[in-house]
């Protein structure tokens, strides 16, 4: 007894003893963080879904926002500041992104963070950053609640100041997407599913809210649970209705399947949906029943951005994982951002003691040639870069059919 | 034109899925009263272990060759994770309180899908499955996909193949007395741990056979893909009365059909339209639950629910 009681005792002594030197260490890298010039760390924080649902995209707006950090280090863009990324996994989930929101604002060094890709996760972490005065600017968020408030259409108010987006909204993508399908595809009548998630369905009433006003018929609405994979009564359902178009408001886990079913029970109607679905995964998966499908996405295609030619080759010579293709450019544009901010904030490496507020002001005011061109935010911290693309898959790979910005209000 | 025949048709085949899965549920249940939460997981693993078959074998093979290969790795990974799994993880705990093998099934549930998911490669995102090359069929109004022939086939077949083993071999009588009464059984000779390692592995056996079906019909397989399906399959084993393998075929065409005519038509009766339609269909499946639970509480075919429940 004696001697497994000594030997506790010494276990216990070395697990102090070592949890005690790491906080001393954590303590004198905070303080060089602070104090001394030359040398400052400011980290930048990525929150994404990096696993599971959505996850090929999340992981293209993680390595977006590396390629900027990497760039800002190598061309010393801030002086006496070196940019760290620190990637959290919200795995598509609201309170796990809040989780990671406070994670975010409790470490000192995090000047601005990058994402989220869903928008039903921003919402739960706008207030969190706000009260902080941490800076978030979304490379892919596209529900207009985020800038503009609930009464969104009737009386736009900025919920939160610290609140940014580098991707236009849904109010332009469902119109956008409505405006093509009646006006190029000549489609008449549309059925339209979402998966009830703020994205989706904001995404499904704004594109039907466009195609009735356009003079379209809507031949039925439906709604699915996110994870589920047999729609065949769905598919049934929609093919007896005479529709010549699917419109669905959502992620590609769900449309990938819908759309193979939909095409293996002779309904010959393309499915057209939301920047959720513009991935390479969609095609991967659904194989050829994906031909002829379509997505509407946010900007115009990374890959025809001459100022993104460097990104790609960049990210495809590192091979990263995920897709830069739908939000990259943006993630890259959203970091550059902050970047430049902290750029105006410090002053010969070092930080003021309101940094974080200083840089919410110093992004407000952002004004440069990003990859995804000209970034500069409205009063909402809406972006005023509002092109949108439609994409069609043709032979297996997205391929873009039409840019151009929409006016609402037409 | 009129849809009945289509979505009963497809009630059908998802209903025989979950049947598929069920009768592992069930099988376990009657001999040892353990509900295997991590059974979904074994779907799942099935399903995962007739890909890497069909990725192992050259490219471009024929599917007529290819299929019989993948059911066969499928069945081994499962039946090897579900034999395993009783071995390692339940046998230990066969004297202990009900609730420790439960809580270990639901642990040993999460911890299959993790490790798919962290180790088999590119799983975190949907695999490509692949297809049957014909079809699809038109039977005057209904559509029916390869995939849907494969599930209405292997269905019955394993049905009637389970029903046989059951009644007419040794070991079938010697697992229907091991569900009647474990004591009196092993005092009549019977190898009761052999008797309960075989229904696990049966169980696994129709797990795979679903998991291909799975690949099959959907074009992809997951590695999340057991929650639901599995969530579903033991409402199917409880509905037709858990112990029961024909209950657990029944409630599983049950359950598939409820869901089908509930997705289809519920949103067309006047002032229903908010309550019907795909995303509502799991809502009236457990309605259907439990109001059979209500009104017959042992399920559509269970028996002695006495010392059960």
């Amino acid at each position: 007894m004696i001697v497994r009681h000594r030997s506790l005792l010494i276990l216990t002594t070395a697990l102090t003893t070592g949890a005690l030197t790491l906080t001393a260490c954590g303590s004198r890298d905070n303080n060089s963080n602070k104090g001394g010039g030359g040398n400052t760390t400011v980290t930048i924080g990525v929150d994404a879904p990096l696993t599971g649902q959505n996850s090929a995209t999340g992981l293209g707006i993680q390595y977006g926002a590396q390629i900027a950090i990497d760039n800002a280090n190598k061309n010393k863009t801030v002086p006496g500041v070196t940019f760290k990324l620190s990637a959290k996994d919200d795995k598509a989930l609201p309170a796990t992104g809040q989780q990671n929101a406070t994670a975010f604002v409790a470490d000192k060094s995090v000047l601005g963070v990058v994402g989220p890709l869903n928008s039903g996760v921003a919402t739960q972490m706008q207030q969190v950053f706000d009260t902080a005065n941490l800076v978030e600017i979304s490379p892919s968020n596209t529900s207009p609640e985020l800038t503009m408030g609930k009464n969104w259409q009737t009386n736009p108010v900025r919920p939160y100041k610290t609140y940014f987006r580098t991707a236009t909204t849904d109010a332009m993508q469902g119109g956008f997407a409505a405006d093509y399908a009646y006006n190029t595809l000549k489609k008449r009548k549309v059925f339209v599913v979402d998966d009830k998630q703020t994205y989706g369905a904001g995404l499904a009433k704004l594109f039907i809210k466009g195609f009735t006003k356009a003079g379209g018929k809507i031949a039925g609405t439906d709604h699915i649970n996110v994870g589920d994979r047999d729609f065949a009564t769905l598919v049934t359902k929609i093919k007896n209705s005479g529709a010549d178009l699917l419109y669905y408001g959502g992620q590609y886990d769900e449309s990938q399947v819908l759309t193979k079913q939909l095409k293996d029970s002779g309904a010959k109607i393309p499915l057209f949906g939301g920047d959720g679905m513009f991935a390479t995964t969609y095609i991967k998966t659904a194989g050829k029943a994906a031909e002829g499908d379509l997505a509407t996405s946010i900007g115009v295609p990374v890959d025809t951005l001459p100022a993104a030619k460097d990104f790609v080759a960049t990210y495809k010579a590192k091979k990263y994982p995920g897709d830069y293709g739908a939000y990259g450019a943006y993630s890259y544009d959203a970091t550059t951002a902050i970047i430049k901010a902290v750029a105006q904030v410090a002053k010969d490496g070092k930080l003021p003691a309101d940094a974080r507020q200083q840089v919410v002001d110093a992004v407000q005011k952002t004004n440069f040639q990003g990859l995804s061109g000209q970034l500069s935010f409205d009063k909402f911290g809406d972006t005023t870069n509002k092109q949108l693309t439609v994409y069609q898959v043709v032979n297996g790979k997205w391929k873009s059919v039409k840019s151009g910005t929409f006016n609402p209000s037409n | 034109m009129n849809t009945l025949p289509q979505q009963l048709a497809n009630g059908l085949f998802l209903g025989s899925m979950y049947g598929l899965i069920a009768i592992g549920y069930t099988m376990v249940y009657g001999i040892v009263q353990l509900i295997n939460f991590a059974h979904g997981e074994i779907f799942m693993t099935g399903g995962f272990g007739a890909l890497t078959v069909y990725l192992a074998l050259p490219h471009g093979i024929s599917m007529w060759i290819a299929l019989p290969l993948m059911l066969a790795g499928g069945a081994l990974v499962s039946v090897l994770i579900g034999v395993g799994a009783e071995r390692f993880a339940y046998r230990p705990l066969r004297g202990a309180p009900r609730l420790a093998p439960l809580i270990t099934a639901i642990g040993l549930s999460l911890a299959l899908q993790q490790a798919v998911f962290n180790w088999y490669p590119d799983a975190k995102s949907a695999r490509v499955f692949p297809q049957l090359a014909f079809g699809p069929y038109h039977i005057g109004s209904i559509t029916i996909q390869s995939g849907d022939i494969f599930v209405i086939v292997a269905a019955p077949l394993c049905m009637a193949a389970l029903a046989f083993f059951v009644r007419l071999s040794r070991t079938g009588r010697a697992m229907q007395a091991t569900a009647q009464d474990p004591d009196t059984a092993q005092l009549m000779g019977i190898d009761t741990n052999r008797i309960i390692v075989i229904a696990f592995a049966i169980g696994g056996l129709f797990a795979a056979v679903a998991g291909v079906a799975y690949g099959l019909r959907y074009g992809s397989v997951e590695y999340d893909m057991g929650f639901i399906a599995g969530l579903k399959a033991f409402t199917a084993a409880v509905l037709g009365g858990i112990g029961n393998i024909y209950g657990a075929m029944l409630g599983g065409l049950v359950l598939g059909l409820a869901e089908a005519m509930a997705t289809a038509y519920i949103s067309d009766v006047p002032g229903m339209h908010q309550l019907g339609g795909q995303g509502w269909s799991s809502v009236w499946a457990f309605v259907l639950l439990i109001l059979v639970l209500l009104f017959r509480p042992q399920g559509l075919l269970g028996e002695r629910v006495a010392d059960r429940a």
